[in-house]
Order: C-alpha cells, then structure tokens, then sequence
C-alpha cells in the first residue's frame, strides 16, 4: 500500500526550539492554520466593513459625505474580492485543510512541511498587495469583482492607474501560494494516512477539502493567466480582451481581442470556485450534524460520490454566468441543461443532511445551531440557483439583486455560517480552552436571523428589476418608494449583524486567556483529531506511536455498544456492526 | 426547541412575504410571458421543496432533540430511499428545465418580420439607428467614429445613407410588431435592460449581439445599464416609448437620416488605415 511508506515513518521530527521558530516561521501545519484562519478573518473584517459602508450608501443615499462614486464602486470591487478568494477560499482550504487533514488522518502533518510554511507568507504577500492598492494614486480598483475588461483597464474606471495592476498582481501571487498549500493538500490526503485510513474511512470533512483543492489546483490557473494577460494589456498594450473601440472620445491602439474571452476564463475559474467555498463547507457540516445529532451521517457513499460528481460538473457550467453576455446564445441549452443536473446531486445532500437529524438525538450545542442553520439558509439559495441556472429564466433577473441575494445566500451566508460552527467546534482542540456557551448562542442568533432578513427579502428587489451595482437609484418610475424603505431596513440589520461580530470576537479572545480548560474530547466525537494524546495536540501530533485506524468515522449510538459513540482508533469489538466501509 | 420555532417562523414568514409584500415583476409589457410562466413554475416548485424539506427538518429537531436517556437510531444508508429520492428529484429538475429551454428556443428564433433597431452604448448613454428606407443597416465600424459621425457609420456604404439616426437618449418603437434589437458598443460592456420587457441583452465592443421582443403595451419605460461600464454606470439611463404606429411613423420621419459631408470619402481614404468591418450580413437579404 502507498501510504504505508510516509505513513510508518519513523524519522524524528526536529521540535522548533525558538519562539519564532514555534509560531513565526512555523512549519507545523497547526499553526500555519491558525495563522491562516487570523489572516483570511482580518482581512475579512475589512471586507466586513466595506459591506457596511456601502450598504449605507444604498440605504441612506448621501447619508456618508465622503462616500464619492468612486468609492462606492471600489468598496463593492475589494469587498466582493476579498469575500471571495482572500477570506473563504483561505480559511476554508489554508485554515480548517491544514488544521483538519493530518489530524482528521492520522498523519504527523502535511508532507511538505516547508512549502506549507511559504504558502502562508506568499499568501499573507498577497494580502498586502491587495491592502497596499488602498494607499497608492487612485486608490484600488473599481471594476467590480468580476473585473471585466475592457471597462477594467480604460479611463472612466476608478483605480485603473495603479488599483487594477495591484489587484492581478495580488492574485497572481494568491495562486502561487494556494498551489503550494494546495499541492500538500492532495499529496497528504494521498499519501499520508496512517494505517486503516481507507479512502472510503475518511471523514466528509477531509473529502470535502480534498476534492475542493483538486478543483483549485485545475481552476485557479485560468484566473492566473486571466490576470497575466490582462495585465499585459494595461501594461504592454497587447489586445488580449481589448477590441478596437473608442474611449471617451479617444481612439486607442488596441484591436482584435475579446472580452467574452475574459469572462469564459474568469468564469471556467470562477463557477469552480463556488464550489471551491461549498465543497469544505458541506464536509465540514455533515461531521458538525452527525456528532452533535450522535447519529452516522446518513448514506456516507453517496455523500463521497455526490462530492466527487459535483466537483466533476462544476467545470461544465461555467457559462451559466454569461447567459446575456453576447456569447453563442445556443450555448445557453447546453449549460442551462448542466447545471441543472448539477442540482440533483446537491438535492442528495440536502437530503441526507435532514435524514441524518432523523431519529438522532441533537444535541443544540453552539456548533450544532450554525449547522442547522445552514441547511435552512442553503436550502433557499440553492434552490434560487434554480431560477438563475435556466437560462430563460435568468434572462429579467441577471445583474439585478436577486443575483445579489441568491449568491450571499448560498456561498456567503452558507459557507459563513458552517465556519462559525466549524471555529466554535474545533475550538477547544485547537486552544485547549472552552469559550462562553451564552456569548455563542446569543453570536449565533444574531448571525442567523440577521443575514436571514438581509439576503431573503432582497430577491425581491431583483424581481421588481432593480439593477445591482447602482452607486443611486435616483427617481425611477417602476421602482416605489417602497423598495428604499426595505433598502434602508436592510441596511440597518447589516449594520446590526455587522457589530454582532465583536460578540464573537469577544468570546474567542477572552476565552482563549480566561475560559475553562477544556477536555480532549468535549463533543464525545470519533474522528482522530479528537483522539490526541494531548490538547492542543503538540508538534507531530500523536506522540511515538501513530493512531491505527479500525472503522469509518461515523460509529455513532452503535446498539450495544456501551457509549455512544466509538473512536476510529478503537479497536473491532464483538458489538459492532461493521458498516461496508 | 428555539431553533425549531425559529426555522417554522422563517418558513412561514417567507411565504407570507412572498405573498404578502408589494415588490414583485414588473408588469410584463412584452410578448415574453413565456419567461414569465418559467418564472411561476419555477416559484412553485422550489416553493413547494422549501417548504416540504424545511417543514420536515422542524419535525425532526423537535421529534429528536436531546432527552435524559434518548439514543440515535443507527441506520448507516437506506439505498431504495436513496435511489427514489434521487429519481423524484430528477423529474422535479426536468419539471422546471422544460419551460426555461421551451422558452429559450423562442428566444434565439428571431421571427422574419421582426423589424431592426441599432442600439448603440457609450459612456454613458445610448444612441440608437433605423435602417430607414431600404431596410438595411449600413456598415460600421469603429474606425470611423468622430464627431461628426458618432455611430461609426461606413461613408462609403450606400446602405447606410438612409439610416435614422437617435442621437438622444429617448427612442420610439411600434407597439405590437416583432423588433430585433442590434446591440453594439463603442467602449465597454453595457446592457440594454428594461424591466417590463423581461428580454436584454449585453453590448459588446467588438461584436454585435442581438435580441428580440415585441412591445404589447404603448407606454413610457426606462432603460436602465445593467452591465457596470464605471463610474457613471448608475447615469446611463435611457427611455423607450412604445407608440402605436401612427404615432410612430410620424415620429420616425421627423428624424434625421445620416447625410454624410461631401469630403467623407476623402477624410476616409485619407486615412489609408486597414478597417475590419463589423458585418450585418443578415440584414443585407
């Protein structure tokens, strides 16, 4: 067997001896993911901030005297961007794949320890690129995150002096870090499991992040040439994406290019991407539900093979995002009929999901809410993914806010909430403390309901045909007063679950100094990362001796058994009830 | 129990709202009530699974949350519920993708009385162009747009003499005939969007796209940029007026056609520069 090799590896690790050595230029995975997760959350704060700035503006138009045009368009650009690739992309696969691959595995940590510590700092570089476009001439880009050309590199656009170079040049440099984390990733997963980790034993977590990192490491390279040769055409002045056309009365050198290239490759990287954010997030919400429901997850074949069928379908919609772009239109009955299917797998899901709360015995624990919570708020943005994916039925409804609506809902709001549920899970393993279970169910209803009452009542604004993108609406006939009220309310609750936020802040800070210590295994769960000799689990995680893995991860309330749940690394009793797997 | 209060009251409060609040469509003021049809199939169906899958999700959370002594049942998979749910859900998918592709054929099958209309985006505001007389756009091309010819017309083109040129935001169209709308932009992306006609379509610089519709309702609606093209974006309105048709005819003829100066043709040559010509082939039949 492959594994056997890297997995029976007895060689001694060399134990960081230094303060910086230990948490600085750190090669142990656990801290590279925590370094990671405070990174993508800091950055993401601004983000946070930007969202509610610019809701402000939609709300309350004028309300905020610097807010210029320009700002507001740069606001949208580096929020959205920020969400998408340096925030969700980052903590789910830098953060919560470092911490939970070799744990969840069994393995001493990724196999590539020091490439793992430079993916971090390249990607912390591109983090300051992106930041650094706030303080040169112009300010950052304002070409929306799509960053559709030619419009993205033309006077008129804010930030196309230096913001537009900052920003390609910022995800350029993401892309090399994400391959070097992500290239661990895969090789771990591969060839590092401890012995009795079968592929088919592996936690849904670890599928969900395996299969998401190899849909990166094939998707991220069209964004990555994207941005080179849109940079070569602000740069060189090549005509990649730039026909001959006339900007603001000027007659420029560019000629023969085609934006509706742009946008196949932003999107051949970009409709992968969601699922980049979804895929982590349904693993790690189906180990979240079987745990504190102390039932397996139901059907576990079919949830590995609907990750894996998804992950192979993502590639061939990518153009349902370019319905009324002038592209071929008869592409539209290929790609509406492929994304559609794509739904059946999701529905499988979904379904198992609710049937693994089936005859369980839930416990609502902090984590277990934010898992509920996802079901709910994942249900309502796939199945509005229904309207957008059948391509007549896009036709009112794209580039409007019902556009706006159905993606916070289903890769914001979703993924967002299972990484609440995620970080207060793994908490205790992760700092050895427990936080305050009050200040966390207080966070979570704040975040449910709030972003609930955000994103469900905007569909409707984008029924009603009010275009997204608008820095006002001034007076326009078809839409009533009406719709500005239910803006401004809207923005009102941001700004509520927006400074919900510091509650969490609060209790994660304090309780990492102040909260109770926690016991190894506080959830009474079976995976491995819970199974450590000591918590936090120290550098090479496991001590002398390797786990040894006998069952799949799921061994929940087995009958007969005397507990209610059984470790992977517990041994074949005569109670057991050996599942396939 | 909180969280299963709370789930039924989103499931029910959503459905009030759906029902309940005053922003919805537009109403429809053009032939595409296909699309809209697609539309309510579509809100009934999902409708009708988020209210089933959420329904039975409550029942769930209250049926089985934690009791002293309570103990989850161990069921690993059940393959014949697998495999109906599977197949329920397929027929669900093929229920709502039937009408969206139904529709979408009508949508690329441009009818062969549709008259044509050039609209043509800039930063930020629209111009628009009739063929006029003989039917039949002239050529253009970006090579030749200037001041004095801001549609980019080919001055050497005879079809393109009688063109009707709109060079402000406020164009009128017939109620009640097929029109195909000639879509092409001179700097970025665009998009032609009016709510009420439900069809749009994205401009492009470099390629002429299209679409069609047929206006059933005289009226007054705006066009609003739907494709963010900067700064301005949120300014680039514009205004369709659909007439009947004598209105129309009598509007049309009082606009100007492109005359071309005397020294076009020189100011052309002159220039000796390689022009790739965006074709209408189509239209010259």
């Amino acid at each position: 067997m492959a594994y056997a090799t890297l997995a029976e590896d007895l060689k001694e690790l060399h134990h960081p001896k230094t303060w910086v050595g230990k948490y600085v230029w750190s090669q142990d995975h656990k801290v590279i993911a925590v370094q990671y997760m405070i990174t993508a959350i800091a950055i993401g704060m601004v983000a946070l901030v930007l969202s509610d700035l610019m809701r402000m503006q939609i709300g309350f138009p004028g309300s905020l005297g610097f807010m210029t045009p320009e700002k507001y368009y740069q606001f949208i650009t580096i929020h959205g961007m920020i969400m998408v690739i340096y925030l969700l992309t980052a903590l789910l696969l830098g953060g919560f794949g470092n911490f939970l691959i070799p744990l969840m595995l069994g393995a001493r940590d990724m196999v590539f320890p020091f490439v793992n510590m430079l993916s971090y700092w390249v990607y912390l570089l591109s983090v300051l690129v992106l930041v650094a476009s706030f303080f040169v001439p112009g300010g950052p880009t304002g070409a929306g995150w799509t960053l559709y050309p030619p419009q993205a590199i033309l006077p008129g656009t804010p930030g196309r002096d230096w913001g537009i170079i900052l920003m390609l040049a910022s995800l350029a440099i993401f892309i090399v870090a994400f391959t070097m984390g992500g290239l661990n990733y895969v090789t771990t997963v591969l060839q590092a499991r401890t012995r009795g980790m079968t592929l088919m034993r592996m936690p849904l977590s670890v599928w969900g992040i395996f299969v998401a990192t190899i849909l990166a490491l094939l998707a991220f390279p069209a964004l990555f040439v994207a941005s080179v040769m849109m940079m070569l055409d602000r740069l060189l002045g090549t005509s990649f994406f730039m026909p001959s056309l006339v900007s603001q009365g000027q007659h420029l050198g560019y000629n023969g290019g085609s934006p509706i290239l742009f946008q196949h490759l932003f999107w051949f990287f970009g409709h992968p991407e969601v699922y980049i954010v979804a895929l982590p997030a349904f693993g790690i919400v189906s180990d979240l539900l079987s745990t504190h429901a102390r039932k397996n997850i139901f059907g576990y074949r079919m949830m590995v093979w609907a990750i894996v069928i998804i992950g192979g379908l993502s590639f061939a919609v990518w153009a349902h995002h370019m319905y009324v772009s002038g592209m071929n239109p008869y592409f539209g009955f290929f790609f509406a009929t492929s994304t559609l299917i794509i739904a059946v797998p999701t529905a499988i899901k979904v379904y198992n999901w609710v049937l693994t709360l089936w005859k369980g015995n839930i416990h609502f624990t902090v984590p277990m809410l934010f898992a509920i919570a996802f079901i709910f708020t994942f249900i309502n943005g796939g199945l509005t993914g229904l309207f957008l994916g059948n391509v007549s039925v896009d036709v009112p409804l794209s580039g409007t806010y019902f556009v706006v609506a159905h993606f916070h809902m289903v890769m914001g709001v979703s993924p967002i909430l299972v990484i609440f549920g995620a970080i207060y899970h793994w908490y205790p393993k992760i700092t050895g403390r427990m936080w305050n279970d009050r200040l966390g169910k207080i966070h979570f209803w704040f975040t449910f309901i709030g972003t609930y009452l955000i994103y469900f009542p905007m569909h409707y604004l984008g029924l009603l045909g009010m275009p997204r993108r608008y820095y006002e609406y001034g007076h326009t006939a078809f839409i009533p007063d009406s719709a500005h009220l239910l803006n401004a309310f809207i923005t009102v609750i941001a700004l509520g679950v927006g400074a919900s936020q510091l509650i969490f802040f609060y209790n994660m800070i304090s309780s990492y100094f102040y909260g109770p210590k926690a016991p190894g295994n506080p959830w009474r769960a079976t995976t491995l990362e819970w199974q450590t000799p000591t918590t936090p689990a120290p550098h090479g995680n496991w001590g002398p001796k390797l786990p040894v893995v006998y069952r799949w991860a799921y061994d929940y309330s087995v009958p007969g058994a005397p507990e209610d749940f059984i470790p992977q690394n517990v041994p074949a009793q005569g109670t057991d009830r050996h599942h396939k797997t | 129990m909180a969280m299963a209060i709370v789930v039924a009251v989103l499931i029910f409060g959503s459905l009030a709202f759906h029902f309940l609040s005053p922003w919805y469509f537009t109403p429809i003021a053009s032939n595409w009530t296909s699309i809209d049809t697609a539309v309510d199939i579509t809100f009934w169906v999902t409708g009708a699974v988020f209210v089933a899958i959420n329904l039975f999700m409550v029942y769930a959370l209250i049926r089985y949350s934690h009791r002293r002594g309570g103990k989850a049942a161990y069921e690993p998979e059940n393959a014949k519920l697998e495999r109906r749910l599977t197949f329920w859900t397929a027929i669900g998918i093929a229920t709502l993708l039937a009408p969206g592709l139904y529709a979408w054929d009508q949508f690329v099958t441009i009818p062969d009385n549709a008259s044509v209309l050039e609209v043509v985006g800039q930063q930020w505001g629209w111009s628009f162009r009739f063929p006029g007389k003989d039917g039949v756009l002239g050529t253009t091309d970006v090579q030749y747009v200037s001041d004095d010819n801001p549609f980019g017309i080919n001055p050497t083109d005879p079809y393109g003499r009688d063109d009707v040129l709109i060079s402000d935001n406020t164009v009128h169209i017939p109620v009640g005939k097929p029109i195909k709308m000639v879509l092409r932009s001179k700097d970025v992306l665009h998009d032609f969007y009016v709510p009420q006609f439900r069809a749009r379509m994205n401009l492009v610089p470099g390629l002429v796209t299209y679409f069609w519709f047929t206006p059933t309702k005289v009226g007054t609606y705006e066009i609003m940029c739907a494709q963010l093209c900067g700064i301005g974006h949120y300014t680039m309105r514009g205004t369709v007026i659909v007439d009947d048709q004598k209105t129309f005819d009598a509007w049309l003829k009082s606009q100007p056609t492109f005359a071309p100066a005397a020294g076009a043709r020189q100011a052309f040559n002159s220039r000796g520069l390689p022009a790739t010509k965006v074709k209408l082939a189509e239209n010259r039949n």
